[in-house]
C-alpha cells in the first residue's frame, strides 16, 4: 500500500501550481495591500507622521499644490498610514511588483494640485520588467544570503520551491554554494557580525553575477537602519542590481524581482 | 495576597533582601547585595523556581548605578520572582551565578558584552553577542554609548572549544549554510563521523533591536519588536504589548484577548506544520516535504485572508489589536480550519506509514530530561524530553484559562519525540483556534494606554510555537521604552541543541537541528 499510494496520489490529486499574476494585479486574497495616495490631502504635513519608519515625505509647493513621496524601500506595509490618514487620502492598492533597478526607483511621488487632481510618477523600475512575468528564461541558479533578517523574506523564498509557486518551472533553482550561483538573493539589514561572510559569499560567485536585495531590510535597513549593529541594507556591502520592496515581499514579488534582474543583466 | 505564595520560598532565607513593589500582580521583586547573587539564586532554584530571563541595567542617567536582574518563574503559583542587585560603576562585576544555575550561562555572557558587567568565575568567559569586528571595551547598551554610531572595526581571534586527542578534527559549518536557512556557525569536534562536541556560535543576525527601541513610544516600538522574528511575530507582539499593559494597568477587551489567542494558535499551526515538512527534508523524504509545504501554504493564505498578512504581522497592537477582524473572514476561517485539519491528519498517516522515514527519526538527537531542566529548556524541545513546561498552562495568559489547552509531552527526547509533540500540538491548535472563533465575544478591540509609570518595570510573556517568549520592559520618563530585554524561546533552547548532537553522526545533524527548528533571529535580535 505505502509506495503505490505515494506514487498514485500525485496522479489523483489536483494540480496546485498557481499561474503567476501579471505585475499589475493580484487576485484578492484579503492582503493588506500597497499604500498610495488616492485623493488630494487637505493638509499634507500630518501625513508624514503616520509612518513608523519615516517612509512618507511631504512637500508644500506654491499655488496650493503639495507633493507626497512614499519610499517603498523603507515601507513595512504595516497599513498604519492607510488606517490613520485623516480623510482616507491614503489607500491600499493591489500592486505588488514594486521592483526597481536603483534605490531611488522604488519610491513613488504624487503631486496634488490645488484643484484636487493628483499626478503620480511611476514606482516600478523598468517598463521592460512589466512583461517579464510571462517569459521563460534560461536556467538561473540562485544562492540565498540571510544578512540579518527576521526570516520573513527567507521563508517566502523557501515557499518559491513549494508546488504552489514552483520556480523550477521557470528554470530557476536554489543552489548550495555561491560557486554554483548566477544570482545572490540577499535579505536582512547587513549586520556587522555577518558582513565578512556576505562579502566572501559574493566574491566566491563566478561572473557574470547578479545581486537582488529582497525586503525592506536589505533595500534600506528597514526598522534596523541606523543601528550600531547593522550597515543599513545590502547596498553598503554589495553591488545591488535589483531592489525588491516588501515586508516581506510576497513570493510573486520575489519571482518578479529575480526575473527583472535576469532580463536586465548587462544593461546599465 | 499576591506576593504571599512566592514569599514562602524565602522562609528561612539566610540572605538579606529588600522587597520593591511592582505594577504587575504576579511579580515579586527583591533587591540583594551583588555578592549574594549566586547563593540566593541557588537557594530559590532549590525550592522550585526556574530561571526565566535575566537582564543588565544602566540606571546611571536616573541617578543610580548599573544593575543586573535575574527573573525566575514559579510555575506552582503562577508567579515570577525578580532578584535585582545594584552594581557600582567602579566595580562593574559580581560573582557569576552560572556555576550554581547553569541556565544563566548565555544571559551572563550577553550582559558582559553589552553592558561591560563581568560575571566573575563564569566557566565560559568568551564573547557571545558581539563578534570580532566590534572592539573590546565597547558596550553598546550603556546609556552613554550612541545607538547609531558605528564603532571602529577590530579584528581579533575567537577561541573555539577544542577537543584534544588523536584523530579528533574540527569541522566548521557556516555561518552561510547550504539551504535557505539563517546564519550560524557550528564548530564540530569529530572522530570520523561521530560528533564529540559542538561549539555553536550564533548572533550573526544581531541587529541591536533592544537599543534601537530605547526612547521610542511603546506603540511605535512595537513595529520593530514584532519584526524580531517573522514566524514568532504574534508571540513577540503579544508579550511586548502585555508588558506595556501590565505596566500601565490597561485592561484589554475580551474580544481582543480572544482574537490574540486565535492569532497565537494560527501562528503555532503554520509553524508546526511547516516544521514537520522541514523534518521530512532533513530525512530526505521529499514527498513529505512537498505535501507539508502545500499545507503550510494553505495555512499562510488563510492567515492573509483573515488578517491581511501571511505572517500575521501588524495585527496585534498595544492595548489590544490594531484593527478588528471581519465576521465574514472569521466565518471563512471557521469553515476552512476543519478541512485543513483533515488534510493534516491524512498527511500524518502518510508519514507514519512510511517506515523509511520513521526509522530515521527514532534515536538521533536525544536530549535527556536532566539536561533540559538544568539548562532552562522551554517549549516543544523541553516537552519532548519529558519537561512539561507550557506557559499557556503554567502562567496562563490570554484566553487560555478558559480554553484550557492540553499539555503534549513525550519522554524519549529524540527527533521522533519532537515530531510527535508537534503532531499532538497541531491537533490541539486546530481545536483551540476553532473554539476561539466559536466563543468569540463581541465588543471593541483596542484600548487607550494609560501613561507608563517612569522607572517601573514589568514582564510580558506568551507561549510561542517554540516555547515561552518573555519580554522585560522598563518605562522611561515619557511613557517610552527605557530598557527592553527580549528573551525568546530559541535563546533558551540553542544550548540544548549542542548537547543533543553529541554522540550522533554528522549526517544526522541537519535532521536533529530541524527537529528543534529554533529561530536564529529570535535569539540574536
Amino acid at each position: 500500500m505505502g509506495i503505490a499510494d505515494l506514487l498514485l496520489r500525485p496522479l489523483r490529486s489536483p494540480v496546485v501550481t498557481a499561474a503567476l499574476p501579471a505585475p499589475g494585479g493580484l487576485p484578492d486574497r484579503g492582503h493588506r495591500g500597497t499604500p498610495s495616495l488616492c485623493s488630494a490631502p487637505a493638509a499634507a504635513a500630518p501625513l508624514s507622521t503616520l509612518c513608523p519608519v519615516g517612509a512618507i515625505q511631504v512637500g508644500e509647493h506654491p499655488n496650493g499644490a503639495c507633493s507626497l513621496q512614499i519610499d517603498y524601500g523603507k515601507c513595512l506595509f504595516c497599513g498604519n498610514c492607510v488606517q490613520a490618514s485623516p480623510s482616507g487620502e491614503l489607500c491600499a492598492g493591489n500592486e505588488f511588483a514594486l521592483v526597481g533597478r536603483t534605490r531611488e526607483s522604488v519610491t513613488a511621488t504624487w503631486t496634488a494640485a490645488s484643484d484636487g487632481s493628483i499626478e503620480r510618477q511611476p514606482a516600478a523600475g523598468d517598463a521592460v520588467g512589466q512583461s517579464v512575468a510571462h517569459r521563460r528564461c534560461r536556467s538561473v541558479h540562485i544562492r540565498h544570503l540571510d544578512a540579518g533578517s527576521c526570516n520573513g523574506c527567507d521563508w517566502e523564498m523557501t515557499a518559491l520551491l513549494n508546488p504552489v509557486y514552483d520556480i523550477q518551472r521557470l528554470g530557476l533553482d536554489f543552489v548550495a554554494s555561491p560557486r554554483h550561483a548566477d544570482l545572490l538573493l540577499v535579505t536582512g539589514a547587513m549586520t556587522r557580525n555577518l558582513m565578512q561572510a556576505a562579502r566572501r559569499t559574493y566574491e566566491a560567485m563566478p561572473e557574470p553575477r547578479l545581486v537582488v536585495a529582497a525586503g525592506a531590510c536589505a533595500v534600506s535597513g528597514g526598522p534596523f537602519a541606523d543601528s550600531y549593529a547593522t550597515a543599513g541594507g545590502a547596498a553598503p556591502a554589495l553591488p545591488v542590481d535589483v531592489f525588491v520592496p516588501g515586508c516581506p515581499p510576497r513570493p510573486e514579488a520575489l519571482i518578479h524581482g529575480i526575473l527583472v534582474a535576469v532580463e536586465n543583466q548587462g544593461r546599465r | 495576597m499576591p506576593f504571599a505564595q512566592t514569599r514562602t520560598l524565602l522562609d528561612d532565607c539566610p540572605f538579606t533582601v529588600r522587597t520593591i513593589a511592582t505594577p504587575a500582580s504576579n511579580e515579586t521583586m527583591l533587591v540583594c547585595d551583588p555578592s549574594d547573587l549566586p547563593g540566593l539564586c541557588a537557594y530559590v532554584t532549590g525550592r522550585g523556581a526556574k530561571l526565566a530571563t535575566m537582564t543588565g541595567l544602566d540606571l546611571v542617567p536616573l541617578g543610580e548605578q548599573l544593575g543586573v536582574e535575574f527573573v525566575f518563574s514559579v510555575a506552582a503559583f503562577d508567579e515570577f520572582l525578580r532578584i535585582r542587585a545594584p552594581i557600582s560603576l567602579e566595580r562593574r562585576s559580581y560573582p557569576s551565578v552560572t556555576p550554581a544555575v547553569p541556565a544563566a550561562q548565555w544571559y551572563e555572557r550577553e550582559v558582559k558584552d553589552l553592558f561591560g558587567i563581568d560575571p566573575v568565575g563564569h566557566p565560559d568567559p568568551r564573547r557571545l553577542v558581539l563578534h570580532e569586528t566590534f572592539p573590546h571595551g565597547y558596550h553598546p547598551l550603556r546609556k552613554n554609548v550612541s545607538a547609531t554610531e558605528q564603532a571602529p572595526t577590530d579584528a581579533r581571534h575567537f577561541d573555539y572549544f577544542e577537543v584534544q586527542g588523536e584523530g579528533v578534527y574540527e569541522l566548521p559549518v557556516g555561518p552561510i549554510h547550504a539551504g535557505i536557512i539563517e546564519p550560524g556557525h557550528f564548530r564540530f569536534s569529530n572522530i570520523g563521523e561521530l560528533i564529540l562536541h559542538l561549539d555553536a556560535r550564533l548572533f550573526y543576525t544581531h541587529r541591536g533591536i533592544e537599543k534601537r527601541v530605547e526612547g521610542k513610544p511603546a506603540s511605535e516600538a512595537l513595529f520593530t519588536v514584532e519584526r524580531t522574528c517573522a514566524t514568532c511575530t504574534v508571540s513577540h507582539a503579544v508579550a511586548f504589548s502585555t508588558a506595556v499593559e501590565r505596566l500601565s494597568g490597561t485592561q484589554v477587551s475580551e474580544r481582543a484577548t480572544w482574537l490574540r489567542t486565535l492569532l497565537l494558535e494560527l501562528e503555532r499551526l503554520y509553524n508546526h506544520v511547516g516544521d514537520i515538512g522541514n523534518l521530512c527534508a532533513g530525512a530526505g523524504f521529499h514527498a513529505g516535504t512537498s505535501r507539508g509545504a502545500i499545507l503550510k501554504e494553505r495555512l499562510q493564505r488563510l492567515n492573509e485572508e483573515l488578517t491581511g498578512h501571511r505572517f500575521l504581522m501588524g495585527v496585534v497592537g498595544v492595548g489590544g489589536l490594531r484593527y478588528d477582524l471581519h465576521s465574514s473572514r472569521l466565518e471563512h476561517a471557521a469553515r476552512t480550519l476543519p478541512e485543513l485539519r483533515d488534510e493534516f491528519a491524512a498527511y500524518v498517516d502518510m508519514l507514519l506509514e512510511t517506515r523509511s522515514f520513521t526509522h530515521r527519526l527514532v534515536g538521533p538527537g536525544t536530549l535527556d530530561l536532566a539536561t533540559a531542566f538544568a539548562l532552562g529548556g522551554t517549549g516543544v524541545s523541553a516537552r519532548a524530553a519529558g519537561l512539561a513546561t507550557d506557559y499557556r498552562i503554567d502562567h496562563p495568559h490570554l484566553a487560555y484559562p478558559l480554553l484550557k489547552p492540553r499539555r503534549v509531552v513525550e519522554e524519549a527526547g529524540d527527533v521522533n519525540a519532537r515530531f510527535l509533540v508537534r503532531v499532538g500540538e497541531v491537533m490541539e491548535a486546530f481545536d483551540l483556534a476553532e473554539r476561539a472563533i466559536a466563543g468569540l465575544p463581541g465588543g471593541t478591540v483596542s484600548a487607550e494606554i494609560a501613561p507608563l509609570p517612569a522607572g517601573a518595570s514589568a514582564l510580558g510573556y506568551a507561549e510561542s510555537s517554540r516555547g515561552a517568549n518573555i519580554h522585560w520592559l522598563m518605562a522611561g520618563s515619557n511613557s517610552d521604552v527605557y530598557r527592553l530585554r527580549i528573551r525568546s524561546a530559541s535563546y533558551a533552547n540553542w544550548p540544548l541543541v549542542a548537547r543533543a548532537v553529541v554522540g550522533n553522526i554528522v549526517p544526522d545533524f541537519p535532521l536533529i537541528n530541524k527537529s528543534f527548528e529554533l529561530c536564529y533571529s529570535c535569539c540574536d535580535r
